[in-house]
C-alpha cells in the first residue's frame, strides 16, 4: 500500500477515475520530438487538450532517439495534460526503469505503459546494444509491485510507499500465433495490467473474434481494453501497413474507400488529393470507433495520430465523444 | 570449445518427471572434454538416476548412448530408430545439441541435462575460463590477444574502470581486469601507444543484439537440383 493518498483509487489518475466510472475512454498519442524544443511538445499538446482524456507519450518511438517520455510528459503535467508514460524494455535494464518511474511519480505522472519495444535494427541507432532485461510481462509485474507492495524487483522496500502508477500494457490482436494472443493478453492482466492498449485496428471482423476469445475468459472485468485507431493519411500508407507492416492487418476496404475518394481527382493536384483522403481517413476512423463501441468488452479508444494530431478533434467530435465527461470535477485537461 | 556444467541431479530428477523410459544421448565433442555430457558422464548419470528413482519406489529404464557430435545432422540420424522405445530424451549436448535434436526428432521430448556456460578453455586442470562472447565483430588485433568484451565485467573499450586494483576486477578478486592484462601485454609488445586511440562506440549488430545470425557461404551451398 502506498503512504500516498489516491482515495481508493490505486493511482488517481483521471484516466482510471474515467475507466472506474465506466465513460467510454478515449487517449491519445503524442510522439516528442528529435530535438529539446519544448514548444513542440506544447503545441501538440494545446491539439488534444480537452480532446482526450490521456495522452501517451512514446519512449523512443520505432527505436529513433527522441526526448525522454518523462520530460517531455512533465511538460504536459505542466500545461494541465494527463500523461501516458511509455516505457520500454529496449534500453533500460531493471535498475534504470525503477529509477526513471520514480522520477516520473515525483514529477507527477500517474500512468505508465510497459512495453517490449521496437527493436533496434529498425531505428536511427541500429548497431546498438539492446537490453531486454525484463520484458514487457514482467515489467508490468514489477511495476504493480512497486506500487502495490513497496517493493523494488529484488525485494527491497521502497521508502516512504511505492509510486501511484496506474499500470497498462500493450496487445496486438493481430500478431500471429493468433490463437495464443488471448492467452498472453491474460498474462499481462495476470501480471496486474490494469488498462490495455491495442495495435492499429483495421480488420474489425478479426478484432471482433478476439474480443469474444477475451470476453470469454472474463479478462475485459479485469481490465480496460482501450481499442487502437488511427486515421488514414492516404492510400499509400493504407497499402503499405497492409502489405509492408509486420504483424499489422488491414482490411482493403480501408484501401479501397482511401483509393475511391481521389477518384477523378488529377496527381498534380496533390493539395485537393490530400485534402480528400485526409477527410476520409477521419470519417474512417469515425466510423471505426462506431463500430468498436459495438463490441463488447470494450472500454474505450486510443487514438493514434501522431504527427497529425489535429485530427483528434474532428474524430473525437464526430464520434459524440466530445465533450469529455469529468469525475469528482476533474477531467483530463 | 563450448564448456558446459551438469545440471544438479534433483533438477535433472524434476526435469524428467513422470517419464519412464528415458534415453540419455551424450556428446562426444566439446561436452566430453569438459568432462560435462560425454559417455562416462552420461554412463555416471545413467546409474545415479536408476539408482535414485529405484529408491524412490518407482524405478525408471534409464539407457545411454553418446553420439560424436549432437550439433550434426548425419550424427545424430542413426538415433531414429532407437526414439521410438523412449518417452523422453535427456540430451547431455549443449544447447545447440539438445535444439539439434529437437528440431530434427519433432514429435519426441527433448530435455536438457546440461548447464551451458560458456565458449572458453582449461586454464588448469579442474578450471575453465570464458575467453570469447561470440559477438561477431573481432577486436583481438587491437587488444593485445586479450578479449574485453568477455573478460572485461564491464565490456569497456577504452581502458580500466576505477575499479581495477593491483590486476583485480572489482566485482570479485578472483577475477583478473581484463585492461590490466591488455595494458601489461600492449606495452611487452611496445604497441601501447595504440590504447591511447579512442574506440568509437561497437557495432552489435553483429552480436545477439542484431537478432539470431546465420551465416551464408554461397561457395559451399550444394546446387538446388543436387541429389545424393
Amino acid at each position: 500500500m502506498t503512504n500516498f493518498s489516491t482515495n481508493g483509487y490505486k493511482s488517481g489518475s483521471n484516466l482510471e477515475k474515467m475507466i472506474r466510472a465506466g465513460h467510454f475512454v478515449v487517449t491519445g498519442e503524442l510522439g516528442p520530438p528529435k530535438g529539446w524544443q519544448r514548444s513542440v511538445i506544447e503545441e501538440k499538446g494545446q491539439l488534444l487538450i480537452g480532446n482526450v482524456d490521456a495522452v501517451n507519450l512514446t519512449d523512443n518511438q520505432t527505436a529513433i532517439v527522441r526526448m525522454s517520455s518523462i520530460a517531455a510528459g512533465r511538460i504536459l503535467v505542466e500545461m494541465g495534460l494527463e500523461p501516458i508514460i511509455q516505457m520500454t524494455c529496449r534500453d533500460r535494464n531493471r535498475l534504470g526503469i525503477q529509477a526513471d518511474l520514480l522520477g516520473a511519480a515525483a514529477l507527477g505522472m500517474r500512468n505508465v505503459l510497459c512495453l517490449s519495444g521496437d527493436h533496434q535494427v529498425f531505428g536511427n541507432h541500429p548497431t546498438a546494444k539492446n537490453v531486454h532485461d525484463v520484458d514487457s510481462v514482467q515489467l508490468v509485474q514489477m511495476v504493480a509491485r512497486m506500487r502495490d507492495e513497496n517493493q523494488f524487483q529484488c525485494g527491497d522496500e521502497i521508502i516512504g510507499g511505492g509510486p501511484p502508477l496506474f499500470v497498462g500494457a500493450a496487445a496486438n490482436p493481430f500478431g500471429d500465433p493468433f490463437e495464443y494472443r488471448p492467452y498472453r493478453l491474460a498474462k499481462k492482466v495476470a501480471a496486474g495490467a490494469n488498462f490495455i492498449q491495442t495495435q492499429l485496428i483495421y480488420d474489425i471482423p478479426r478484432f471482433k473474434e478476439y474480443m469474444k476469445k477475451v470476453v470469454d475468459m472474463g479478462l475485459h472485468e479485469k481490465t480496460a481494453i482501450l481499442a487502437g485507431i488511427g486515421p488514414l493519411k492516404s492510400s499509400g500508407a493504407a497499402r503499405y501497413m497492409r502489405d509492408k507492416v509486420p504483424g499489422m492487418i488491414v482490411d482493403d476496404y480501408y484501401v479501397d474507400e482511401m483509393l475511391k475518394v481521389i477518384e477523378g481527382i488529377p496527381k498534380e493536384e496533390k493539395a485537393a488529393r490530400q485534402k480528400a483522403w485526409r477527410q476520409r481517413g477521419i470519417e474512417l476512423c469515425i466510423e471505426q470507433i462506431q463500430q468498436i463501441q459495438e463490441i463488447e468488452g470494450v472500454a474505450g479508444v486510443h487514438i493514434m495520430a501522431i504527427e497529425w494530431e489535429e485530427a483528434v478533434k474532428p474524430i473525437v467530435e464526430g464520434a459524440g465523444l466530445l465533450p469529455r465527461p469529468t469525475v469528482n470535477g476533474q477531467n483530463g485537461t | 570449445m563450448i564448456i558446459a556444467e551438469q545440471k544438479p541431479l534433483d533438477e535433472i530428477k524434476s526435469i524428467i518427471g513422470e517419464a519412464e523410459r528415458v534415453l540419455i544421448v551424450g556428446c562426444g565433442t566439446c561436452v566430453t572434454v569438459c568432462f560435462a555430457g560425454g559417455s562416462k558422464e552420461a554412463a555416471i548419470l545413467g546409474s545415479s538416476l536408476r539408482m535414485a528413482t529405484k529408491l524412490n519406489g518407482n524405478g525408471k529404464a534409464i539407457d545411454e548412448v553418446t553420439v560424436q557430435r549432437q550439433c550434426e545432422w548425419e550424427y545424430i540420424d542413426p538415433l531414429k530408430p532407437k526414439l521410438d522405445e523412449y518417452d523422453l530424451v535427456l540430451s547431455l549436448g549443449c544447447g545447440i545439441g539438445v535444439q539439434t535434436l529437437a528440431e530434427r526428432f519433432p514429435t519426441k521430448r527433448i530435455v536438457p541435462g546440461l548447464n551451458t556456460s560458456f565458449l572458453g578453455l582449461p586454464v588448469e586442470q579442474g578450471v575453465w575460463e570464458e575467453r570469447c562472447q561470440a559477438c561477431g565483430n573481432c577486436i583481438l588485433h587491437l587488444t593485445g590477444g586479450i578479449c574485453p568484451i568477455a573478460r572485461c565485467s564491464k565490456q569497456l573499450l577504452n581502458g580500466p574502470c576505477g575499479g581495477s586494483q593491483a590486476g583485480e576486477c572489482e566485482i570479485d578478486p578472483a577475477v583478473p581486469c581484463a585492461w590490466q592484462l591488455i595494458w601489461d601485454k600492449m606495452t611487452a609488445l611496445g604497441l601501447q601507444d595504440q590504447l591511447l586511440e579512442i574506440q568509437p562506440p561497437k557495432d552489435w549488430s553483429t552480436s545477439r543484439d542484431g537478432g539470431p545470425r546465420r551465416i551464408i557461404r554461397d561457395d559451399l551451398r550444394l546446387p538446388e537440383d543436387y541429389q545424393e
